[in-house]
């Protein structure tokens, strides 16, 4: 059951995995509180598996240290496992039992009451929509039913912390739409890390991001200030009879111009209420024939792109 | 937690064709052993009687049956106990029990206390078979009782052994192997080496090489003597390993 008093539910300080001569995680320092999604990304071998695996207590770190709802996952493992559901990227079902038989294993394994079981199996399978599958063997279920099989068992003892590595992988666009949902209801109540390529999903799911790329967190923020961040600074210019960039780069206020196609440029201004209203009258003033403008919003998958390209190239 | 864990690895051993195969085999082979040395003992009969002192039917027929199983566990223990942990890594299930607020002591214990039952329900089929002979014949249930005991704590040391070997890997297949290995090595080298080592007076390496040999412990409660050494270095044998494959579990956790 989730308990009442800590708000932070995770706190990873300076954790560090190596495999031999090879640095997975760095210094990595992790946060999570009650009632947030958290978007943990990365291009494919930045740490992230590693990283959950750590944090699930499946792998020891090299160095630093994790706390689960204040509680040492170190020094008292039993007590900090117990607070934390964990959907790996390959779901691991049992092919021999049928859903109930294994989410009745999975109640049993995380110690929840006889009394208590059958209702939290049944809450289980109603939440993942697995309410008619209970009798079929997991072996025989199509990879959308085995992915909610994997979250039931994740989240049938209501921990504080869930961990879901590519959640929706394979799932059709019904099941998605409901297991996003699932998840934002989840954060709300508890606290999640989601783990996807998926950038979309995370701007509509999440409520933080952190990038993370060779073994190192490199952004952390908001989803709201990110999407603030670039709102009224960007706007995307239309013109049907376009001046040079030159010319539009010496329009006062303007930072930065970009051309995207011939009559399509992106322009930056420094941080100003009303410049888009400047902007409109001066291009009207020149006649450069206007035919759209708007704000630009930066996305997760520029961030993205931006951030992890960039460490190659260094 | 570990009984949770044990009737698991039950319900997996009985959800495939293997445990019913094994079970299968085992009951036709020791069946038709213990039915020929039945017709022999019955041929041999009226010469026995002329004797002072004749073995009875329990030592002449159902201890050597007895022999025939623990031979045939040397194969069936490496085969039962090669999925324990190999399969379940194979599977990627192994983050399932390792997530879970249960420890590797649970873990380990558990698998084992499960394959130890199925083991049990086979022990018990081999001894069920003199047992059918005790309304036409004077059984020695000691013997029995004591046989049955040896080959109940040989079968637990070889599912030690099993599911350590199972541990160090994730094929199934070579874990199999790798414990037949070992308990036929067992098997070869215990024979002599404690009493060679121990009339040249070293008795710690004696001592070792005892415990290393359940076969040469499983002889003296197969004569219905019960030696509490012998039942000492079986225990001795199964604890030791399974200790090793708790610190190999957590060794993975350690080193990934």
């Amino acid at each position: 059951m989730p308990s009442e008093v800590p708000v932070a539910t995770i706190q990873a300080r300076g954790l560090t995995r190596r495999f031999g001569a090879h640095t997975a995680v760095s210094g990595l320092d992790l946060d999570l509180n009650r009632g947030e999604v958290l978007g943990f990304l990365g291009p494919n071998g930045a740490g992230k598996t590693t990283t959950m695996q750590m944090l699930t207590g499946n792998l020891a770190p090299t160095a630093g240290s994790i706390a689960i709802c204040g509680i040492d996952l170190l020094a008292a493992p039993v007590a900090a496992k117990a607070r934390i559901g964990y959907l790996p990227e390959t779901p691991p079902l049992y092919r021999e039992l049928t859903v109930d038989e294994y989410l009745l294993l999975a109640a049993k394994l995380h110690r929840i009451p006889p009394a208590r079981r059958a209702a939290a199996i049944g809450i289980a399978k109603q939440r993942c929509g697995l309410a008619d599958a209970g009798g079929k063997l997991l072996g025989t279920l199509s990879r959308g039913f085995q992915q909610r099989a994997g979250i039931a068992q994740a989240i049938i003892h209501n921990p504080d912390v869930v961990i879901l590595d590519e959640p929706t992988v394979g799932l059709d666009p019904n099941q998605i739409r409901e297991i996003r949902g699932l998840i934002r209801e989840l954060g709300g109540a508890y606290s999640v890390i989601l783990s996807t390529h998926i950038l979309p999903e995370v701007e509509t799911v999440c409520d933080r991001v952190q990038i993370l790329h060779l073994g190192n967190i490199v952004y952390s923020d908001t989803i709201a200030a990110l999407k603030q961040s670039h709102d009224g600074r960007t706007v995307m210019l239309g013109l049907h009879r376009p001046p040079g960039v030159d010319a539009l780069a010496r329009i006062p206020g303007v930072v930065d111009v970009r051309q995207m196609s011939p009559t399509l440029f992106q322009v930056c201004f420094e941080a100003e209420a009303d410049a888009t209203a400047r902007l409109a009258a001066h291009v009207a003033r020149h006649d450069w024939g206007l035919y759209q403008i708007a704000p630009a919003r930066a996305s997760i998958e520029e961030v993205f792109v931006h951030l992890t390209r960039r460490e190659e190239d260094n | 937690m570990i009984f949770t864990i044990a009737a698991k690895e039950l319900k997996g051993l009985f959800a495939s064709p293997l445990a019913w195969v094994v079970l299968t085999c085992a009951q036709v082979v020791l069946g038709y052993s213990f039915l020929r040395r039945l017709d022999d003992f019955l041929q041999v009969e009226p010469r026995l009687i002329r004797m002072a002192s004749p073995p009875g039917i329990t030592e002449l027929v159902a201890i050597p049956t007895f022999a025939t199983a623990a031979a045939m566990l040397l194969f069936a223990v490496p085969l039962l106990a090669m999925r324990l942990i190999a399969e379940e890594r194979r599977n990627q299930t192994m983050v399932f029990l390792m997530s879970a607020p249960v420890s590797v002591t649970d873990i380990v214990l558990g698998k084992f206390v499960g394959l130890v039952a199925f083991l049990a329900l086979m022990v018990a089929m081999v001894a069920f078979m003199p047992l059918t002979l005790a309304h036409g014949a004077a059984l020695d249930y000691g013997l029995l009782a004591s046989v049955t005991l040896g080959l109940t704590l040989l079968a637990a040391a070889f599912a030690a052994v099993g599911l350590y070997v199972s541990s160090l890997t994730a094929h199934p297949l070579v874990a199999a192997i790798g414990a037949f290995a070992t308990l036929l090595g067992m098997l070869l080298v215990g024979d002599t080496a404690s009493d060679s080592l121990r009339a040249r007076n070293w008795h710690v390496p004696a001592a070792l090489a005892q415990v290393l040999s359940p076969l040469r412990n499983f002889e003296p409660l197969g004569k219905g003597i019960v030696d509490t050494h012998a039942v000492a270095c079986l225990l001795l044998l199964t604890a030791a390993f399974l200790a090793l494959a708790i610190r190999q579990l957590d060794a993975r956790r350690l080193t990934g």
